[in-house]
């Protein structure tokens, strides 16, 4: 089903961006000397099969990126409400535990005892007073700090003092290893590098504005959880909510049913690295509620059955955009889909496949009514989802192709090769940003 | 007894005609299974235990119920595959005049072409059914699913 877009759109220019834009295929050129992959003129609007399928190329975007100079989604704090909550996460490929300590405070340490390595917690969610690793018994407070050690003194038998640690061993030596902790409107990410900026400065206020937009103070009620698999580069997922040609085109549900539209109003906003971006867009007709709710059909013939489904009701806090998706590199999606907002992130597991984990909430002032309707909304989302099941098909089916051809290339073109915000969603303009940043950072 | 015995054979026939269905790619028939007045649920395991209300899919009348027949067969792009539905033996827990109330374990087999049967989602349904003059229809289905990853995507109902 092909939709005509609104062409006027396209041919205006953008003075502010292009300097930018300049700029970073500027910066790639210069680092592009020693890169071991082919890119097109030396850009990035021609993606290498090889950054989906080279496992060591991996290893490295795990230390480059979810293990240094990036902060990492863990949770929300709703989610660990109470002194001595506890919630199981991964940072990568690597397991961690957010907790909440006896300050209120949240922690965030890795899932790997100090002492003989093994990752001691095994429930995924829960509440201590303590966390103790099964193996030797060694106790760790809710910051992840070494309490306990048995037999630290030794054992006293026949008046003569058996093993033990040696004298010089400090408790505080050996907690876990903690993870440096910000939390902003209620969302926690966590970094293993402490020396890094600060998470706002990480984000950049253009796409703060809009993580603030749906995390602005009010606590959150977790509606649930939903967990996929999928046999698909991570980058893959990042690049779908970068990429706004295909929603039309193959998610033919929200076409179907009027959700996407010609005449919907949209803008394309990066931070100043290209890597996070925000897709926005406003339905034509958003201002009449009562027009929404009763969705008059793309295909005049096509009716919902239930119409429940897109009882859409606007909310102030949207501030206008009926669907804000943002993209936070490397680890998460914020959602919000005109009544449903969820966070989605994204956990690589090597490079041909990763866990996707979708958590959709509410707000603590929302009616029952509202709940509802966030609950009724999240079926066109997750991995059963009216307009989100087959983003995994179709990663999973690129990532086939790539595996069979990795010395090819992917196209990026729609709307150019250079990189830069626009107001309109025919480009893969942020597809191209996101690998100038990728090629930066990798050095390729 | 033979009323105990004519009520499990009922069920069992019910839960062999609703696997049947969703097993031969026949969503009208799996939506004649229901009453208008109906739920259908998929959901994590997870969220049924802890309380949380979301679910992977979750539909409140027959009208929704069509509505998922209706994007299967025309708007939702997925890889073709096969389900075989394996279900167990119902525990029937409670009968009245209205209502059935029961649960049955299932295993569905999913089949890619070109691949290996593997196994895709394993749960346990949680029923009521009611009399209809058209024989037992379902009020409402729960499918709780222990499987803790979805393998990609879930298109056709467990």
């Amino acid at each position: 089903m092909v939709q005509t877009f609104d062409v006027r759109l396209c041919n205006e220019t953008h003075g502010d961006y292009a300097m930018n834009a300049i700029e970073t295929a500027a910066a790639v050129k210069l680092s592009a000397k020693e890169s071991s992959l082919n890119w097109y003129e030396n850009g990035t609007s021609r993606i290498p099969f090889q950054v989906y399928t080279d496992a060591q190329l991996h290893q490295r975007e795990l230390e480059a990126f979810f293990y240094k100079s990036h902060w990492c989604y863990i949770g929300l704090e709703a989610e660990i409400p109470n002194v001595g909550d506890f919630k199981r996460t991964a940072v990568g490929e690597r397991s961690v535990v957010m907790s909440r300590d006896a300050d209120g405070k949240v922690n965030v340490f890795e899932n790997v005892c100090a002492h003989r390595g093994m990752q001691f917690c095994r429930e995924r969610h829960g509440n201590r007073k303590e966390f103790v690793c099964p193996y030797h018994q060694w106790s760790y407070t809710l910051k992840g700090d070494l309490q306990g050690v048995p037999f630290r003194r030794g054992v006293k038998q026949d008046g003569k003092v058996n093993g033990g640690m040696p004298a010089d061993f400090k408790t505080e030596d050996n907690g876990l290893n903690k993870l440096r902790v910000a939390t902003r409107g209620g969302v926690v990410f966590a970094t293993f590098d402490h020396a890094m900026e600060s998470f706002e400065d990480f984000v950049g206020e253009t796409v703060l504005a809009y993580f603030d937009r749906m995390f602005d103070g009010r606590t959150l009620k977790i509606l649930g959880y939903n967990r996929q698999r999928i046999p698909g580069n991570w980058k893959l997922m990042q690049e779908n909510i970068k990429d706004p040609y295909h929603p039309g085109l193959l998610h033919t549900w929200f076409v179907t049913f009027g959700l996407w539209r010609a005449d919907n109003k949209s803008e394309l906003k990066m931070d100043k690295h290209f890597r996070h971006a925000a897709m926005i867009s406003t339905r034509g007709n958003a201002q009449a509620a009562n027009e929404v709710s009763k969705v008059s059909s793309f295909k005049e013939t096509m009716k919902l059955h239930d119409a429940r489904f897109l009882d859409i009701v606007p909310e102030a806090w949207w501030n206008g955009p009926t669907a804000v998706m943002t993209t936070l590199f490397p680890s998460v999606i914020l959602q919000q889909q005109v009544n449903s907002v969820s966070t989605r992130h994204i956990q690589p597991r090597g490079n041909g496949e990763f866990d996707f984990v979708w958590t959709h909430f509410g707000y603590e002032d929302d009616t029952p009514e509202m709940t509802e309707r966030r609950l009724r909304q999240s079926n066109l989302f997750g991995p059963a989802g009216f307009v989100s099941a087959d983003d995994g098909e179709v990663i999973e089916l690129s990532q086939k192709g790539f595996e069979q051809k990795p010395s090819h290339r992917a196209l990026a073109e729609l709307g150019g090769r250079d990189v830069g915000d626009t107001d309109h969603m025919v480009t893969e303009t942020l597809i191209r940003g996101m690998y100038a940043y990728w090629r930066k950072v990798m050095n390729e | 007894m033979s009323k105990h015995i004519e009520t499990h054979f009922a069920v069992t026939q019910l839960h062999a005609r609703y696997a049947s269905a969703v097993d031969a790619n026949d969503w009208d028939a799996w939506v004649d299974c229901f009453i208008d007045d109906c739920v259908y649920r998929i959901q994590p395991r997870e969220n049924f235990e802890r309380g949380f209300p979301l679910a992977t899919l979750s539909f409140e009348s027959k009208g929704m119920l069509r509505d998922r027949a209706y994007g299967i067969k025309e708007t939702l792009f997925h890889d073709p595959y096969y389900q075989r539905h394996i279900v167990g033996a119902p525990l029937i827990q409670s009968v009245t005049d209205e209502c059935i109330k029961c649960e049955a374990n299932y295993v569905v087999i999913r089949t890619k072409l070109s691949e290996l049967s593997t196994v895709y989602n394993a749960g346990r349904y949680i029923d009521e059914i009611v009399h209809t003059e058209a024989g037992l229809k379902l009020k409402s289905r729960q499918c709780i699913y222990d499987s803790e990853m979805i393998p990609n995507s879930i298109i056709y109902p467990i």
